[in-house]
């Protein structure tokens, strides 16, 4: 039998290609705050911020399999902890960002003690009703602005104008190609390799000695993380926040929507589903509650006609991923052979 | 402390208990056979009170009255919404469904705020809104209150018969436990998935009735009354309808008390209930159900 | 006369092939035995017939029509039944609720709860019972009892001495005769070689997907029954 000389790998040619696309294009955001209108920056990170947390329902539902309607306690809590480590306490608010996103990590773990209880669509509903007890507990707490809210302009009234709008935009450009390529990082490590296991068969990844607890409860705090650091920097581009608003479900609703028409369960999927959502959202401004009916039919038409989602069926259709995180063997050197095929015959 | 200030929290939290299984019998239903959970079940209750002001509206009869119009309404849309949406995407994975109903309730919500505006609507039916019966020392209970309770104790009564003692019921408890073999009984596992929703509309769309005449609402609403349902039926116990009557009660009871308390503090309190029976006896007040 | 017949009929779970090509007769009024190593198909043969398999290529015709693609709760309608593997009974329906239930489809005939009680009278005892909670045994009966409810004109038994005592197979395999006797046609699943080629008239051996052996019991010795069953 001839020797085979072969390669492990994950890269293709259009994810290569890919990747330098992506290198170039974060050039040129990057230099945004030199050539972009302000209008324009905030577009674009309302697009990076959405990417970000549209990733981080991603994680924990489509590859963690915990579908959570309440993530957005999180981001809830990410803006909180800016405005009271801003305004009561005098932190920078940009630093405040980090330390949200820790405070929301840690907060998953007595979260994940109450919500691990219950499983599959009562899961759903009871990370929903968690979130609800933050939002009513922070309703009645004065000091913080209660039920109506409070600004946060007194605590970047500090910071000359074109830094604050550059490093908001930075923070969130951050966010939204960090939280990605976090992602995929996650993916690929061994992580990545006992979530895709537990997503194919839970018990028979126990088995082979996969913790699938302590698993689900990482992806969950990791999700949580992510969601606090975006929390924070949503807060810091609207200047404003309440408990209704920054606890509301319409963030779920958003992260929902978006992976589910971008893909779920792929990395694309949720840029592609930003993408859509912008396009939606600008063609149907018009029209009021309609583009939310628009969005939500299109996410159900998703459901019957292409479960994958559109970048789903694109990546069927062209065999193509960006992200590559499955490894392919290519053999090197040699054409194919009447030898090698028989070799690789019997080695099966 | 009087008896009043005693008793009389209790008593208005038991007899809220009473639109609150209504509110939870639903989705109680639809766990139960279908393994099933509806995000958009508080918009059906909405649904119903939306449909109930535009019966009372168009057709002038009293609120109580357009039970007869809403509830068979409302349930023939759960029967087509079963066959149509949701059966061709039941199956081994929760996500589908889920997503699903999300997006419906999506909808419904949005419909609802286009066709009706979010502007806070009524139904008028002032009689039996402010009536009450005294029952001595102070205490008093709201005619409404006691007639809804009555009916929720009614409703579940009815629904154990029928799961009991009549075909259907038997068909309901086999498909539940094994629809595949449920199926080899000749059950038409399609239909019945569907009957079975049209039931918990039915029941809902009473609630829903109930709920415009008791309070007014608006488009977004849904939301927090699935989160009353589905807490009801934790603290309750899956699986079992006198539980989930006993559930309603006790969150009722928590809610009342939480808001003689502080006006703001009704709703957490409820949420705080659930939480430590979460914690402390997952399988609720009384368990049945052989699976979560 | 020819009751049931399979003709070229394949079956896949998903991609996996478990069924190739299968032709069989079931004559009206037979016995017919099914025998065969685990995982030879005999299960997915059953549940193809009762449209329990969604993917079955070609055609199976039952009293003259065909009921290829007719979805399981139509074809029971039609006078096919089954008594799962695994007796499948129904917690959270007593005994006599197991036995109602099998006759949903209202079918007329001969097998009534009275009549099914006086074929298993141990049932008429826990007719109250979970049905789960009965032995082994007891379970069997009221698996077969629910089947007979249905009024079958063809009843498919799947494995039914499984995990069952010597003892208690002899007494279940005792009320095939009055079953019999009223005309149904017989189809049974069976690891237990001996008892299966006892009750046939005619014999069927599966090996991986592929019918072996066909014909009535007396013609083949046991070398022959051993090499259908197994392979060469």
């Amino acid at each position: 039998m001839s020797g085979l000389r072969f390669k492990v790998g994950s890269a293709t040619k259009l994810s290569r290609g890919a990747w330098i696309a992506a290198a170039v294009l974060l050039v040129v955001l990057v230099l945004a705050p030199w050539w972009a209108e302000d209008s324009d920056m905030r577009s674009i990170a309302e697009f990076a911020y959405l990417v970000a947390i549209a990733q981080m329902w991603n994680l924990l539902a489509g590859y963690g399999g915990l579908i959570s309607v309440g993530q957005h306690a999180f981001i809830g809590i990410g803006g909180y902890v800016l405005l009271i480590l801003s305004l009561n306490a005098g932190i920078s608010p940009f630093l405040c960002v980090p330390i949200a996103g820790a405070f929301a990590a840690v907060m998953a773990v007595p979260f994940a003690a109450v919500v691990f209880r219950l499983h599959g669509p009562y899961f759903a509903i009871g990370t929903w009703a968690v979130a609800d007890v933050v939002r009513l507990v922070l309703d009645d707490i004065p000091a913080i602005g209660g039920g109506s809210g409070k600004s946060l302009t007194s605590a970047l009234m500090a910071i000359p104008g074109w830094q604050r709008e550059a490093t908001t935009y930075w923070i969130a450009l951050g966010l939204g190609f960090g939280l990605t390529l976090g992602v995929y990082v996650l993916l690929r490590s061994r992580l990545g390799l006992a979530l895709t296991a537990i997503r194919d068969s839970g018990p028979a990844s126990e088995s082979l000695g996969v913790k699938v607890k302590r698993v689900k409860l990482l992806v969950y705090v990791a999700s949580a993380g992510g969601l606090g650091l975006a929390g924070a920097l949503i807060y810091l581009t609207k200047l404003r926040i309440s408990p209704d608003s920054a606890f509301s479900v319409d963030w779920t609703v958003l992260m929902i929507f978006i992976v589910v028409i971008g893909g779920i369960g792929t990395i694309e999927g949720p840029i592609v589903g930003t993408a859509i959502f912008f396009l939606l959202r600008g063609l149907l401004a018009d029209y009021g509650p309609w583009y939310l009916v628009v969005l939500g039919s299109v996410a159900v038409l998703v459901m019957f006609k292409a479960r994958s989602g559109v970048w789903g069926w694109l990546a069927t259709r062209f065999d193509a991923q960006l992200f590559p995180t499955r490894r392919r063997i290519t053999i090197e050197d040699q054409p194919p052979t009447a030898a090698t095929n028989s070799a690789i015959a019997t080695s099966k | 402390m009087s008896v009043f200030a005693l008793v009389d929290p209790v008593l208005q939290g038991l007899l809220l208990g009473g639109l609150y299984a209504l509110f939870a019998i639903g989705l109680s239903l639809s766990f139960g056979i279908m393994r099933m959970v509806n995000i958009a079940h508080g918009d059906i209750i909405i649904l119903g009170a939306y449909a109930t002001l535009v019966v009372v509206n168009q057709l002038g009869i009293h609120p109580l009255a357009a039970m007869v119009v809403v509830v068979p309404v409302l349930a023939g849309f759960g029967y087509l919404l079963q066959r149509i949406l949701l059966n061709p995407v039941l199956g081994e994975d929760i996500l589908p469904p889920l997503l699903v109903t999300f997006g419906l309730s999506v909808i419904i919500q949005n419909v609802l705020m286009a066709v009706f505006s979010a502007d806070s609507k009524g139904v008028h039916a002032d009689a039996i809104q402010t009536a009450s019966i005294s029952l001595g020392g102070g205490l008093a209970v709201g005619w409404l209150s006691l007639v809804i309770f009555v009916v929720a104790v009614a409703v579940v009564a009815g629904l154990e018969l029928l799961f009991a003692r009549t075909g259907l019921g038997r068909a309901f408890r086999a498909t539940s436990d094994d629809q595949a073999v449920a199926q080899l009984m000749g059950i038409n596992n399609r239909h019945l998935y569907a009957v079975a929703t049209a039931l918990a509309f039915g029941v809902t769309a009473i609630a829903g009735v109930f709920l415009a005449v008791r309070t007014t609402f608006i488009p977004t609403l849904g939301p927090s009354k699935l989160l009353v349902a589905f807490e009801v039926v934790i603290i309750g116990g899956m699986g079992s309808l006198w539980g989930t009557l006993a559930g309603a009660m006790l969150l009722g009871v928590a809610q009342v008390i939480g808001f003689r308390y502080d006006s703001g503090s009704g709703v957490l309190a409820g949420h705080l209930v659930f939480l430590v029976v979460l914690l402390l006896r997952p399988q609720g007040l009384i368990a049945r159900t052989r699976d979560l | 006369m020819s009751l049931c017949s399979l003709r070229h009929v394949s079956a896949f779970y998903g991609d996996f092939q478990v069924l190739f090509d299968v032709d069989i007769e079931i004559g009206e009024g037979q016995a017919v035995a099914i025998i065969g190593a685990n995982g030879a198909g005999k299960t997915t043969l059953l549940r193809s017939i009762t449209g329990m398999l969604k993917r079955t290529a070609d055609s199976i015709h039952f009293a003259g029509r065909s009921i290829t693609g007719l979805p399981a709760y139509a074809i029971v309608a039609l006078g096919i039944a089954m008594v799962p593997e695994g007796r499948r009974l129904f917690p959270s329906l007593s005994v006599e609720e197991n036995l109602m239930i099998g006759a949903h489809t209202g079918r007329p005939g001969p097998w009534t709860l009275k009549r099914v009680y006086g074929l298993f009278p141990v049932l008429f005892e826990r007719r109250r019972a979970p049905a789960t909670q009965l032995s082994g045994g007891q379970q069997q009966m009221v698996a077969i009892g629910r089947a007979l409810m249905s009024n079958p004109r063809l009843l498919l038994c799947d494995e039914i001495s499984l995990g069952l005592a010597p003892v208690v197979i002899k007494s279940i395999y005792e009320a095939f005769p009055a079953i019999r006797a009223e005309g149904t046609t017989l189809v049974v699943v069976e690891q237990d070689i001996g008892r299966a080629l006892a009750m046939a008239d005619t014999v069927t051996c599966l090996q991986e997907g592929r019918v072996t052996l066909v014909g009535r019991p007396k013609q083949f010795s046991r070398a022959d029954i051993t090499t259908a069953y197994f392979g060469s």
